[in-house]
């Protein structure tokens, strides 16, 4: 029961995070307490929340992944370059763009594993060499002309944006998956203590590679987002997406020493993210401000969380 | 000098520390005796300000004191020795032992060589023969311990609360350090003082408290009390005798062993363990026993010889191979290889037999609900419940989960290695009987000990290990300590 409280504690200190931005936000602006308003901030915070949750999983391991904003621009570029009209399929982009992202995640997940190479080399050189092969790919120019099949997918059903209901189902699957599976408590006890979980007969590497691979494949889908919303491979996109993401999954109260975390506390870290960044832009502040505001802001949410955890 | 007034400690709802009182006395040795969970590592923390208490306070040198952490109360002159051991490993010795306090010179810089001067001088003090130099993480657990006693006495503090600082130390070592505890009563310092080890107490304590439950029983003078008297006071009853009778064994041998080798930990290590039968390997400290049982369960394989179970031969290089094959190791090392600290009790129960409560890959929370009530109940754990942080439990109570969680995985052999030190004489009961009705219900277990009495009473058959080779098998009906320990000191 005790573990249950903090954690309810926990949550309810983030959400009244949210909530108090929330209220002055619409005591500040006319426009941020609407339906239309709040669908923006769902779709703006769909790809940041996929790539967030993916990394998640990594981050439960004690891992880190720092190649997150090039994985999403080579898996756009690959994406876009099966996606001009007549084609293929629409479902070829979508498996190229997703099969890019979990290709690079193995990768990294083997460097780590087999390699033994620290998460943070690893994948500070997939950032690179991710960049480098979406540059090469698309000779440095974005990759246009896609059908119209793709870019549908950054479009609406019932009113509801697709990259919502995308970012949704993945963080369903996710939470069901880290709460009821036992690789999911596996993931949990490798990031706890790794040689404890050898010794209890966890494939530790087989449970680091899954976190890498699944971690690669969800960047590679938010590759194929990005790309239909912006109707292009972008060789040049996700800059330090990597940032707002482990941002996100830190301010959720996961703990980059591993072991500690939750799908639920990712999504409402996104969704902070997403409303500062949604009422900075309402309010008319200037980017170069947004930066300093939006920095202040996520250490002091970090901040007052962990005082409240510690109360 | 340091008294305790009605300080009362909770975790998570649960009052582990009611209402005590307490005070350390100039020049005095204060023994603190009780059973796992019974609140002396609670209380020690509290004194030394790693815990806040959440009710009374301290009064130190007559004035009310509020440490926010150790570090407040290290500066006001108290230090402590933690029963886990908190090493870094990748510094040396030396910086390990000046830790917080290095000899500095001009600008902040660290004096090497006064450091490894200092070092060198308090491990003189215990008597122990070490290179300053040498990395921690070379280091034997009892070297490590020495290297922590060490750190404490460093500090020039005038209490050091000592927290089982013997558990893993052998009598040689454990002579020095009573020798070094010596000096600091003729000093003048405060030592407060917890082991498991009866004859310790004996030997070293002015006053006893007795805790049990969290509740102070009482406080006498050492010259007041005898063992049986003490035992009584410790579990709230008095102990007929806490072996159990011993199992008889089949004849089906369940494991042979022939030619293990790993240079340079040991050779040529041959032995068999049949059904329902104990078999302890005995030893000084790296004479290899924790190596051999290691490459047994697929921590660190051994590079030839041969591991035959149920006749066939096996090859276990991972703890996952030996799992399966129906292999289980309760490791010696509880924090290093066996805790997972952010999960629950629960969670760490389930935690090798996770497959048992799924339906192929998910788990099924009922089941697992059900183990885990079941395993806390069949091993008397002590917990909030199944969600409490298996962390906030005490030495025994993390060990007997660490023993459910192993059952779970229904092993056949069972590897025990040193799975009663730290523990009180209640739990160790508990573990000794556990250790019988295994054999009995016709498991084999391999048992692991520095307690030779436990070795000799526990076991059917003693295996001695010597720099890492097999010195002598023998029946323990028909041998004694003397013949044991010959065997086992190098000639």
């Amino acid at each position: 029961m005790p573990a249950l409280d903090r954690n309810l504690l926990h949550r309810f200190g983030l959400l009244f995070v949210i909530l108090l931005v929330g209220l002055a936000l619409s005591l500040t602006t006319d426009t941020f307490l609407s339906v239309a308003n709040f669908t923006n901030v769902a779709r703006q915070v769909s790809i940041n929340g996929i790539l967030a949750v993916g990394v998640t999983f990594v981050l439960l391991t004690a891992g880190v992944d720092l190649s997150l904003g090039s994985v999403i621009a080579l898996s756009g570029v690959a994406c876009a370059m099966f996606a001009h009209p007549g084609e293929h399929s629409v479902f070829v982009p979508i498996a190229v763009g997703i099969l890019t992202g979990a290709a690079c995640g193995l990768v990294n997940g083997l460097l780590v594993t087999r390699g033994g190479i620290a998460p943070f080399i690893v994948t500070l050189g997939m950032m690179t060499v991710a960049r480098g092969l979406a540059l090469i790919l698309s000779g440095g120019r974005p990759v246009a002309n896609m059908s119209n099949e793709l870019t549908s997918l950054a479009g609406d059903v019932f009113g509801v944006p697709i990259p919502v209901l995308c970012f949704a189902g993945v963080a369903l699957v996710a939470w069901f998956f880290l709460s009821r599976f036992r690789l999911g408590r596996h993931i949990y006890a490798v990031g706890g203590n790794e040689h404890a979980a050898r010794a209890a007969g966890i494939g530790v590497e087989r449970v680091k590679l899954f976190a890498y691979g699944l971690c690669g494949l969800l960047t590679g889908l938010a590759g194929v987002v990005l790309a239909a919303r912006i109707t292009t491979g972008q060789p040049n996109a996700g800059q330090a997406y990597e940032l707002d993401a482990i941002a996100a999954v830190v301010i959720g109260g996961t703990s980059l020493a591993g072991g500690v975390g939750t799908i639920a506390g990712t999504l409402l870290g996104v969704l902070l993210i997403g409303t500062i960044n949604n009422g900075l832009d309402l309010l008319g502040v200037s980017s170069y401000y947004q930066a300093v505001v939006k920095g202040v802001i996520i250490v002091g949410a970090v901040w007052l969380d962990r005082q409240q955890a510690r109360s | 000098m340091l008294r305790a007034l009605e300080l009362r400690k909770d975790f998570g709802g649960l009052t582990v520390l009611h209402p005590t009182s307490l005070d350390l006395r100039p020049g005095e040795v204060h023994a603190l005796m009780g059973e796992n969970g019974a609140g002396k590592s609670t209380l020690m923390k509290v004194l030394a300000g790693l815990y806040r208490p959440d009710a009374g306070h301290i009064e130190w040198r007559g004035r009310r004191a509020d440490f926010g952490s150790p570090h407040d109360a290290l500066v006001a002159g108290i230090a402590m020795i933690h029963q886990e051991l908190m090493p870094i490993p990748d510094l040396t010795v030396a910086e390990n032992i000046t830790l917080g306090d290095e000899p500095c010179g001009r600008f902040g810089r660290i004096d090497r060589g006064a450091q490894l001067a200092r070092a060198k001088e308090l491990l003189g003090e215990l008597e122990a023969d070490m290179d300053p130099a040498r990395l921690m993480r070379t280091l034997t657990v009892a070297q490590t311990q020495v290297v922590e006693i060490a750190k404490a006495l460093g500090r020039k503090a005038d209490v050091v609360l000592m927290d089982e600082p013997t558990a893993a130390l052998s009598d040689h070592e454990v002579a020095a350090l009573f020798r070094a505890i010596g000096r600091l009563k003729a000093r003048g310092v405060a030592v407060a003082y917890t082991t498991h080890k009866m004859d310790e107490v004996f030997r070293l304590a002015d006053r006893i408290s007795v805790l049990r439950d969290g509740r102070l029983v009482g406080t006498a003078p050492a010259s007041e009390l005898n063992p049986s008297r003490l035992i009584a006071m410790m579990v709230g009853r008095e102990l007929a005798d806490v072996f159990p009778v011993r199992a008889t064994p089949s004849a089906e041998v369940l494991l042979e062993v022939t030619g293990l080798t790993r240079e340079p930990a040991y050779r040529d290590v041959s032995f068999q363990v049949k059904r329902g039968e104990v078999v302890a390997l005995a030893g000084l400290m790296g004479a290899g026993r924790t190596e051999v049982v290691s490459a047994l369960y697929g921590l660190q394989p051994a590079t030839s010889g041969t591991i035959r179970l149920k006749g066939r031969p096996l090859r276990v290089s991972t703890p996952q191979d030996a799992i399966a094959a129906g292999i289980g190791m309760v490791n010696e090392d509880r924090k290093g290889l066996g805790l997972i600290p952010a999960l629950g009790v629960g969670q760490n129960i389930t935690l090798a037999a996770l497959r048992r409560f799924a339906n192929g890959p998910m788990v099924d929370p009922a089941t697992e609900a059900a183990a885990v009530t079941a395993g806390m109940k069949d091993f008397a754990i002590k917990a909030s419940g199944p969600g409490q942080p298996i962390t906030q439990l005490s030495g025994g109570n993390q060990q007997k989960a660490l023993l459910a969680r192993c059952l779970l995985t229904d092993p056949e052999l069972i590897i025990l290695d040193e799975p009663t030190r730290g523990i009180d004489i209640g739990a160790k009961a508990e573990i000794y009987a556990l250790i019988q009705q295994l054999a009995r219900s016709g498991k084999a277990v391999l048992l692991v000990s520095s307690e030779l009495p436990e070795v000799l009473s526990l076991a059917h058959r003693i295996v001695v290990l010597r720099r890492g080779t097999v010195a002598a098998t023998l029946d323990a009906a028909t041998t004694d300590q003397e013949t044991v320990l010959r065997h086992a000191m190098p000639s």
